[in-house]
């Protein structure tokens, strides 16, 4: 076992390759972005779709923080509207289906990067919802709860009031399935989709804004695409 | 089963460890990536903080197990024959791509020469763009878009060579048993590695604590 053989000199090729390897992870890091574009623009005129399994793949990903999420159907799914409102409610799917839709065309924004373009989302608009309780004066936010027993989020009133907010009942016009955050979920077309709450089973009308779960990790409570979470994305909305 | 007589020492504990150690973190960082990163998956096992947090950490810890190696000599020997090529490696090379049998090698070939520095090469890369993914106050968001395609697709490659590292510890019991009880026969070790100066004669230890684990 000594080193006096050989193998002590000869050429240092391991310091070439670990050089090598730190200048193209460098290279790449500058040209992810580009890169990023041209790999998802491939991605979306590729009709086989193998190119979703490629890594940096453009779609939707499935993130949850809890272990499982207890599945509802229109059977056992309802919508509770409360808090400072003058009509407490108590929606069931085919409610939600009764009521006027609004359907919106516009990318998906997620804080992490990845983005999903011209996505549908169908739904009721969430004014539609909040005029239908009637809020009571001295409101100023909306809170939403989950059934998966963990999330919320938040919106200030004003920005739950935008027409491009809805309580989605379709997702590329389909019904949205249990893993897209099913049968109902929040829709907030101009903010990162974090905002988006999934599996959404309660709307509280509150006197200040409390923020939601990621708020609670350190994201922004206003989560405009492009203008919060230090990031520059183009807008979604 | 050929009987295994005379044994030499190719890793000592120190090395065996820091192999076991970075081997297992990297299983859970590959798994926690696969829970964080594939659809299926991440949707039966949910809990994505959670999953985060050891990912991260299990990265974090990557590096670990090599540095506080560098306090053992034979494992500071072997990282600088591992850097380091010498003709023979070139003719291994040679052969590999002429399909020829006469493969020369010191205690590693240059294949694991190459193996051990893609290695490091590539922890450096993908605990540093992780750092700019995890850290986001650390740098603007166009570095975090571009250290988040490096990691994707690095993280990828990283699963598939070590796919071919286990693939080729599969098809080699001798070598496995290198790595788990430190020890390998003399006559695998003159076929496999010839250039090897393993010090002829040494007393040999055959002993039972060594080589049953």
């Amino acid at each position: 076992m000594d080193s006096t053989d050989e193998e002590g000199r000869g050429t240092p090729v391991g310091r070439r390759v670990v050089l090598g390897l730190l200048g193209l992870g460098a290279l790449g890091v500058a040209a992810g972005p580009f890169l990023q574009r041209v790999e998802s623009g491939l991605a979306e005129r590729d009709p086989s779709g193998l190119s979703g399994l490629l890594p940096g793949n453009a779609g939707f990903r499935y993130y949850s923080v809890v272990t499982s999420v207890p599945e509802r159907t229109a059977a056992d799914y309802t919508l509770t509207v409360g808090g400072l409102v003058e009509r407490p409610a108590a929606h069931r799917l085919a409610d939600l289906q009764a009521m006027p839709q609004r359907r919106l065309v516009k990318d998906v924004q997620c804080v992490t990067g990845w983005r999903v373009p011209d996505t549908p989302f169908e739904g009721v608009p969430l004014a539609h919802l909040l005029d239908a309780a009637g809020v009571r004066p001295g409101a100023k936010a909306v809170r939403f709860d989950c059934f998966d027993g963990a999330y919320s989020e938040s919106l200030t009133l004003e920005q739950a009031r935008r027409d491009d907010v809805l309580v989605a009942l379709r997702l590329q016009d389909k019904p949205i399935t249990h893993d897209h955050g099913g049968p109902v979920r929040l829709y907030v077309a101009p903010m990162y989709f974090y905002k988006s709450a999934k599996w959404l089973s309660g709307i509280t009308v509150t006197d200040s804004v409390q923020p939601g779960y990621w708020e609670g990790n350190g994201y922004d409570v206003d989560a405009w695409v492009g203008r919060s979470n230090g990031r520059d994305d183009a807008p979604t909305s | 089963m050929h009987r295994r007589a005379e044994l030499v020492l190719r890793f000592t504990r120190a090395e065996r460890w820091v192999h076991r150690t970075t081997a297992a973190l990297m299983g859970v960082c590959l798994a926690t990536a696969a829970c964080l990163y594939l659809g299926p998956l991440a949707v039966l096992v949910g809990n994505r903080p959670l999953v985060v947090t050891v990912h991260v950490w299990c990265g974090l810890a990557l590096p670990v197990p090599l540095l506080l190696g560098l306090a053992s000599r034979a494992l500071r020997a072997d990282f600088s024959r591992l850097s380091r090529f010498t003709p023979a490696d070139r003719q291994w090379l040679r052969a590999l791509r002429a399909r020829a049998g006469h493969r020369p090698a010191g205690k590693f070939n240059a294949g694991q020469k190459l193996y051990a520095q893609w290695t490091l090469g590539s922890m450096l890369v993908i605990i540093g763009t992780g750092l700019l993914m995890w850290l986001t106050h650390l740098a603007p968001p166009t570095w975090r878009t571009g250290a988040t395609f490096v990691h994707d697709w690095l993280a990828a490659a990283i699963a598939v060579v070590i796919a071919g590292h286990v693939r080729m510890a599969l098809r080699d019991r001798e070598s496995r048993l290198g790595m788990r009880t430190g020890l390998v026969d003399r006559t695998w070790a003159e076929r496999e590695h010839p250039h090897w100066r393993t010090g002829r004669r040494e007393p040999v230890r055959t002993g039972a604590d060594e080589a049953v684990e």
